[in-house]
């Protein structure tokens, strides 16, 4: 059936030009890419063993020979910290740009399960929808309010944002890439992410709004106390790796589900839940998303916020995200590991440590980083179907689940996990046939999920189209 | 000058003074409510209202009888259809006309078809207001489809001006009566996805059970009809009791609250029995469409109405309790006095009684649960 | 229980204070004495066989030519499921009527409306104050012979046509005409005024 031409109203292209479609797929892909490249590059490069070894390298490769061993150790030290700053500069860009495709794929889903359209002007998909409201954000008028304390709120959204941009020095993202293999990596991720609140605190009360402030209030009460739970079931997987590192975390698990941590103590299963709950409500997600309650406060503590300050929240809200996935892989998924890699082959393919290392160590390099990426964005993707699914618990709710709930049983896996542990030296073979049992239990509750799901959208005389893109 | 609404809470202790509006993004339009707080649990929610006052009263007694039709949309422009019946129902008790059956049975089926759009607004933006936004986009793309055929009806998706004095204004179309079979089928099992999506979630049943009672003594005394009566465990429905229209024909069922998960009279109940109502909607649109008898669809009512000096109230089961039209003529051909009693006027005088002791959390379900649109409040 | 059967039962008990039922207009009325309205309205409430627990409507009608206001009273019975009609008459000079949120909690509102657009004071309300229109309104609006004061603290209610006010704006904005262009004029001014 032909569409009839009505001769006022522009014809409106239905298929995205082939032009938009590349240029999306060139940005989506390579954008990622070149930061996930740099990342890959920069991050064991910047270690002071590796810099030298790299400088004469890629200099030589120039042509200009350069000799690492007579540099001094104020020229070491500079260009150590010349290359330091790079590698921040490019963390922070990648916490931005993650932030900002985290906000396109959580409105694609979402409208998706709204049964709408979504995002679908701007690139295809609405891929550069991001693009366009940041730029729309920081076009905007900078309001502060009159009677809000100009300093404090001026300076909220900073405090904010540096408690996220700190925590990607310590995030693995594979076997030799992290900014810095702080021997103490969680605690400091945990107590780095306390910088939100004095933020959240600071705007709400700044504001000199009573909206504001009760966002702001409750924002911090729940994100301090929810900072309870999460740290005793941080305590688990610590115990059973023996240390506060994120690497050695990550090395202490197996590559396989059943060999993960979330799987080889029953503790620590619970341990991951309630991790992941209390890492909901550090992140202000929904069922937790009281302090910007959209029917209630408006948008609570951001209420007198706008542009750029205004961006700087959505950024951090959305960039902590992949913070909140990456940690909880990281400490219960298994992190990098890659299957059929051990931690020989690693050591193996590194050569002597006088020299770069070759391209297999590379190749390694890029697939537990793929790894790391790909378990990150399944944990994220499931943060984002929770907010579209739940409602909003209530203020007391919130308090009771943590405080009633959530800490007892933290502590109950905690004391188990103490236990579990002597077991585990007593009994070699314990670890693994948990690990076993608890992944095929998991196994036959997906399979039972899954059937589920596709009945009840038969019932609806609903199908699932995957062309439906 | 201060608003003598704030002589009514005691500004000189601890307790923070807030308003709650009347820009606030819940639908329930712009209303104001002045809230004494202690944190988060409250002394006092005082409503004020009359910020969408457009003196519809007044202009019943300008615009003549069948002029004001346009103007009974706009009482309940969420649920018009049944501000069209009420009035023409009035007057035609003024002129003593009775509409053919065709047209009642056409009467039904629009209130039944725009009493199902009007609770998937209500649930839907519950559920928002709760803090879940997908049930209201489901429910938005169902009352699309209701919409599209209330259109192909008489032409308009929100403000109908469907019914007239005497009847209606367009017969059924053709085919319009297997869409409708057709929607009807496919909104049944919409039904069911909606309440394993929300109805029954451990998270909203613990945000509205036994939150914000309404006894039933309450509920009586302060007048509230419709689901918000029900609710409270009170079986009255106009449809049923006070028969109008064609409703004596058709067989349905009127739920009531009896504490589906809480007690009686809970927030719970007053959304869970508008799922229900629902339901019972479309059985009687199914019912009707399958009886419908043919004829004129238009009572012979002369041009310039001029009804003899009387008066005559009419009410009706509208989506948000019972709407009742009292129209005075003096014998001339414009009204001499058009009052309408809306369902969400008289819900909103039990907030004050209710909100001591809620939390905002609680108020919102609160307001949400008593189905209130501005429109209807303030006229 | 029909209505004469409801006024017998009415005219049974107060006698007098309770008026004849009116011709049946369609919905027949009786006339109270407002004296003893909160009683009468407590007997229809509290009496097993009227049982008028809802007060479904409360409002007034302004007969200017017969210088009263009449409180209309709807009541309607869950138990019963049978309606009546009540009217009390106050001086339209100066209307009071007894209040009956004593009997009815939903006649607080109810009364407040008619209040703030009748001007009806109702003894005994607690909270008698107006409910859609501004503390500092001035005047009744649903009375006959309302006037529009013409805005309220500086926002008018009154504009000029539209048509008129979009000429004015758009001659504003002209250029001064010009001589050369006197004699294309002459030929504008008619052909909106056929279109018209």
């Amino acid at each position: 059936m032909s569409k009839p031409k009505h001769p006022r109203t522009p014809q409106v292209p239905g298929r995205t030009p082939r032009g938009v479609v590349l240029a999306t797929l060139a940005v989506g892909v390579g954008l990622p890419l070149v930061l996930f490249a740099a990342i890959l590059v920069l991050s064991p490069v910047t270690k002071p063993a590796m810099l030298g070894l790299f400088l004469q390298r890629a200099l030589g490769a120039l042509g200009v020979p350069v000799e690492p061993a007579s540099w001094s150790p104020t020229l070491q030290y500079l260009l150590y910290g010349v290359s330091v700053l790079i590698l921040a500069f490019v963390l922070i860009n990648f916490g931005a740009i993650i932030s900002g495709m985290t906000v396109w794929w959580e409105m694609r889903v979402s409208s998706r399960m709204q049964s709408r359209v979504g995002y679908n002007r701007v690139g295809a998909g609405g891929f550069f929808q991001w693009v366009a409201d940041a730029v729309k954000l920081l076009l905007k008028e900078d309001l502060v309010p009159a009677e809000a304390d100009q300093l404090l709120f001026k300076a909220a959204p900073y405090f904010v944002l540096t408690g996220f941009a700190l925590t990607f020095v310590a995030l693995p993202f594979g076997e030799s890439l992290i900014a810095a293999d702080i021997n103490v990596g969680i605690f400091y991720l945990i107590s780095v992410t306390a910088l939100v609140v004095v933020g959240i605190l600071l705007a709400g009360w700044s504001s000199n709004s009573k909206w504001a402030l009760f966002g702001g209030m409750r924002s911090a009460a729940q994100v301090v106390s929810y900072e309870i739970p999460a740290g005793v079931a941080i305590f688990i997987p610590v115990l059973m790796a023996g240390s506060l590192s994120m690497q050695e975390i990550i090395r202490q698990q197996g590559a396989w589900p059943w060999q993960w941590f979330a799987f080889t103590n029953p503790a620590a299963l619970v341990a991951f839940v309630v991790f992941f709950i209390s890492q909901l409500a550090e992140g202000n997600r929904t069922p937790f998303d009281l302090p910007e309650a959209e029917s209630e406060l408006v948008a609570g503590y951001l209420s007198e916020y706008s542009s750029f300050r205004f961006a700087l929240y959505f950024l951090v809200e959305f960039g902590n995200l992949w913070v909140m996935a990456a940690v909880a892989t990281t400490l219960f998924l298994g992190g990098w590991q890659v299957p059929f890699v051990s931690q020989e082959a690693y050591a193996a393919a590194r050569g002597p440590a006088g020299a770069l290392p070759g391209a297999a160590w590379w190749g390694l390099q890029i697939l537990s980083m793929a790894v790391f990426a790909l378990k990150t964005l399944a944990v994220l993707n499931f943060i984002v179907w929770i907010r579209w699914t739940l409602p909003r618990i209530r203020v007391d709710q919130m308090m009771n689940l943590c405080w009633k709930y959530l800490v007892p049983i933290a502590f109950a896996a905690f004391i188990f996990t103490l236990g579990w542990q002597i077991a585990v030296t007593r009994l070699p073979g314990l670890g693994a046939a948990t690990g076993v049992t608890l992944f095929a239990g998991f196994l036959v509750m997906a399979v039972f999920f899954l059937r589920l799901t596709f009945r009840n959208l038969s019932a609806v005389g609903d199908h699932v189209d995957l062309t439906n893109w | 000058m201060e608003k003598l609404i704030l002589r009514r809470v005691d500004r000189n202790n601890e307790e923070m003074v807030l308003n709650f509006g009347p820009q606030h993004p819940s639908t329930h339009g712009v209303i104001n409510f002045i809230v004494e707080t202690d944190g988060e649990v409250l002394k006092k929610a005082i409503p004020d209202v009359g910020y969408l006052h457009r003196s519809i009263e007044k202009i019943g007694e300008a615009v003549g009888y069948p002029g004001f039709m346009p103007y009974t949309d706009r009482v309940d422009y969420v649920a018009a259809m049944f501000a069209n019946e009420g009035y023409a129902t009035a007057v035609e008790k003024l002129l003593k006309v009775q509409p053919p059956p065709r047209a009642q049975w056409l009467r039904a089926i629009s209130c039944e078809l725009v009493r199902i759009a009007s609770h998937l607004i209500s649930v839907g933006t519950m559920a928002m207001d709760i803090g879940a936004f997908t049930p209201m986009l489901h429910g938005i793309r169902e009352r699309e489809t209701i919409n599209d055929l209330i259109e192909e009806l008489c032409g308009a998706r929100l403000t109908y001006n469907y019914h007239r004095i005497g009847g209606v204004a367009y017969d059924m179309p053709e085919r319009w009566r297997d869409k409708v079979l057709h929607f009807l089928d496919h909104f049944d099992r919409f039904l069911e996805e909606f309440d394993r999506l929300i109805s029954f979630n451990e998270i909203y049943v613990r945000r509205l059970a036994n939150v914000a009672v309404i006894t039933r003594e309450q509920a009586i005394a302060y007048g509230l009809s419709g689901p918000n009566l029900r609710g409270s465990g009170v079986d009255f429905d106009v449809r049923r009791d006070f028969p109008y229209g064609a409703y004596p024909e058709f067989k349905f069922a009127v739920p009531v609250g009896h504490g589906f998960k809480g007690c009686s009279g809970d927030c719970f109940d007053r959304y869970y029995l508008r799922c229900l109502e629902m339901g019972e909607s479309s059985k009687i649109v199914r019912q009707a469409l399958n009886s419908m008898p043919d004829g004129e669809f238009m009572a012979k009512v002369p041009r310039n109405i001029k009804p003899e000096a009387g008066e005559a109230i009419s009410r009706v089961e509208s989506a948000r309790g019972e709407m009742a039209y009292y129209v005075v003529s003096d014998g001339t051909n414009k009204a001499y006095r058009v009052r309408v009693r809306t369902g969400s006027f008289m819900a909103m005088g039990v907030i004050e009684d209710v909100s001591p002791g809620l939390m905002i959390g609680d108020l919102v379900a609160l307001i949400a649960s008593l189905d209130v649109v501005a429109p209807e409040i303030d006229r | 229980m029909t209505t004469v059967e409801i006024h017998e039962r009415l005219k049974a008990r107060f006698g007098d204070d309770v008026g004849p039922l009116s011709e049946a207009k369609i919905d027949p009325w009786t006339v109270v004495k407002k004296e003893r309205l909160v009683e009468v309205c407590r007997f229809l409430r509290s009496e097993p066989d009227l049982a008028f627990d809802l007060l479904e409507d409360l409002t007034a009608l302004d007969w200017p030519k017969r210088n009263a206001i009449e409180v209309v009273y709807h009541l309607l019975s869950y138990g019963k499921l049978h309606t009546f009609k009540l009217k009390v008459e106050a001086d339209r000079a100066r209307p009071v009527v007894p209040s009956l949120d004593p009997v009815w909690k939903a006649a607080n509102w109810l009364e407040r409306e008619v209040y703030d657009l009748f001007g009806v004071e109702f003894t005994g309300h607690p909270d008698l104050r107006r409910i859609l229109l501004p503390d500092d309104w001035q005047g009744h609006p649903l009375r006959k012979d309302y006037q529009e004061a013409g805005g309220w603290h500086g926002i008018s209610n009154v504009r000029e046509n539209p048509l008129v006010e979009l000429k004015r704006l758009d001659d504003a904005k002209k250029p001064p005409a010009a001589p050369a262009a006197a004699p294309a004029a002459p030929a504008a001014p008619p052909a909106p005024t056929a279109k018209a």
